[in-house]
């Protein structure tokens, strides 16, 4: 397969695919497409979503139509969508994420699925822990709920698939590990990754610009910490 | 100037026309499921087309109008009545101070949409006022109404002022004009099971009686359908190709067939990426029709091409563009017969 490919999101949007695997070099091309069109929008862009392989551009088909009278919103998109991704070649590929520690209590409560995840690999809980926070990770993209980010890649030793039967309430601030992915729940949610640890920091602030702790091609490193500094960090997290 | 809410309806919340730009952090649009109804009621009480206004469901609020104003009704049909008196849907209604207004039952279809002039001022959350339930963002509190809740209405637009004057007559009593949205407007809106979609991304891997199956058999809305996504009983959907995907943007509208092979579209408040295969995208005008679907209801997909679905797109803007003219017009008129 060639890429990029441009396919068709209905009329309104368009799916920009950079590539099939997840893969650093692949990212650093999404993150480097999403911020060339944020630096030079084409008339009726609407806004950009990056992801492992693809950026999501949305646009208004009248404002499109404004600008190019000649030609049918979709044709327009397409050519402007070509010839930005003609460039990014040339753009720097490296992306300016920041890097983020995160504070993780791991086991016990906080991580009921700790245990599992060491029995299904063969090793103890430390070294559970040990293999996590011993990598930095990637961000690739933000969904499921508003903040919540999908981090990559996990050691081999530490890919494990989803839980059979996903929880009904997974807890705010919750890590969890699903396939070569980690991520942190930014809000109380059902869901099925299996839960290794918690954060007590906000992923998701509404009040803040940008509204999020984690961006997409921010990298993230996550540090042990005892539940007595999660309670002393939650403390901290509501008197400020 | 308020709304004073007596009974909430069954599902009533305050939305606008969407919440864009946050995509990429995981926050959805929500906005109204039907925008183009609510963009409808906020022309005809002289409002700015976004100001948020409330999206009812199936069963209707009941609630006191504190001062004279403008109101509009439109989408799904309701009885809706100002102090016992029934008025109509798709019109500008003049409505005086301590007026009770009462919406019942959708008789046909599922959501409706009330403006009202000045629109519902809630406070603005990241650049709207639409109730996001999945966060608990925006609206009143991030949640529907209940009783007793007092919704703020923001300053009327001069138009607003102009049309209300022109409506208010001497005795200051509710009033209708004969004029209001017409069939060039209603019918974006019409009732039918025929949903234009264009095949997505993955429509491919549908084995090939299954990509016959999709545009010709019926599907039902389930019960399973609600602002996030509706889920469609009807024949298995059988992928032909089995391959991890990894998850990508996603929108209102984006259809994904689920691993039991349902097809589920989802709706205004979707979450922004998705695993499952995206096999088609129902056109953005016919989010309309959707709209009003409720469980039970049939739908069948007719397949579109892109510059096919833009048509339509630009057609529908270009009539809401007649109408706002029109009333323009009708405001011009209300200044000359006072002058």
């Amino acid at each position: 397969m060639n890429f990029p490919q441009i396919e068709p999101l209905g009329e309104i949007g368009a799916v920009i695919r950079l590539g099939e695997e997840i893969d650093p070099v692949v990212h650093s091309l999404v993150m480097a497409f999403a911020e060339l069109l944020a630096k030079e929008p084409f008339p009726g862009l609407v806004e950009c979503v990056p992801a492992y392989t693809t950026v999501t551009v949305f646009y208004d088909p009248v404002q499109v139509k404004l600008a190019e009278p000649g030609a049918s919103p979709w044709q327009a998109v397409c050519s402007w969508l070509k010839e930005a991704a003609g460039r990014i070649e040339l753009a720097e590929k490296a992306t300016s994420g920041k890097v983020v520690e995160i504070p993780v209590c791991y086991g016990g409560e906080f991580g009921p699925d700790l245990e599992f995840v060491a029995t299904y690999h063969g090793l103890r809980p430390e070294e559970v822990i040990a293999l996590h926070t011993g990598t930095g990770y990637r961000v690739y993209m933000l969904g499921f709920v508003p903040g919540f980010p999908y981090l990559g890649k996990l050691p081999a030793r530490l890919v494990t698939p989803r839980r059979s039967s996903p929880r009904p309430q997974v807890p705010v601030g919750s890590v969890g590990i699903a396939g070569w992915q980690t991520g942190i729940y930014s809000f109380s949610t059902p869901g099925g990754w299996q839960i290794i640890g918690r954060t007590p920091l906000r992923l998701f602030r509404p009040e803040e610009r940008p509204p999020v702790l984690l961006q997409p091609g921010d990298t993230a490193y996550f540090r042990a910490i005892t539940p007595e500094e999660f309670a002393e960090l939650t403390r901290e997290k509501y008197e400020s | 100037m308020s709304l004073k809410v007596n009974k909430p309806g069954l599902f009533t919340t305050v939305q606008d026309c969407g919440r864009y730009g946050w995509r990429k952090y995981g926050v959805g649009t929500a906005g109204a499921m039907d925008v183009f109804a609510l963009r409808v009621a906020n022309i005809l009480v002289g409002n700015r087309e976004d100001a948020a206004g409330l999206e009812i469901t199936l069963m209707g609020p009941e609630f006191l109008v504190t001062e004279e104003t403008l109101l509009a009704v439109t989408g799904s049909p309701l009885p809706v009545t100002v102090e016992g008196e029934e008025v109509p849907l798709w019109r500008p209604i003049f409505v005086p101070a301590g007026a009770v207004v009462r919406l019942g039952k959708v008789w046909q279809g599922c959501r409706a949409y009330l403006a009202v002039a000045g629109g519902i001022e809630v406070p603005v959350v990241m650049g709207s006022r639409s109730t996001y339930l999945r966060a608990g963002l925006g609206g009143l509190e991030g949640r529907q109404l209940r009783a007793g809740d007092v919704l703020p209405v923001g300053k009327p637009t001069p138009f607003s002022q102009c049309l209300l004057e022109r409506l208010r007559g001497r005795r200051r009593r509710v009033s209708v004009p004969s004029w209001g949205a017409g069939r060039e407007i209603t019918r974006w809106c019409q009732p039918r099971a025929e949903v234009r979609v264009i095949p997505g991304s993955h429509f491919d891997w549908l084995s090939s009686s299954s990509r016959e199956q999709f545009f010709h058999s019926s599907f039902f809305v389930t019960s399973l359908a609600d602002r996030m996504g509706y889920r469609l009983q009807g024949p298995k959907l059988e992928l032909a190709r089995r391959k991890e995907i990894l998850s990508e943007g996603v929108a209102p509208g984006t259809i994904q067939v689920t691993p039991a092979g349902e097809p589920l579209v989802l709706m205004a408040d979707a979450q922004t990426t998705g695993g499952y295969p995206k096999i088609a995208q129902v056109a953005a005008v016919d989010l309309s029709v959707l709209a009003h679907r409720k469980p039970g209801d049939e739908v069948r997909f007719v397949s579109v091409e892109v510059e096919e679905a833009q048509h339509f797109y630009l057609a529908r803007e270009k009539d809401l563009m007649i109408l706002r003219r029109a009333l323009l017009l009708r405001g011009e008129e209300g200044k000359v017969v006072q002058s």
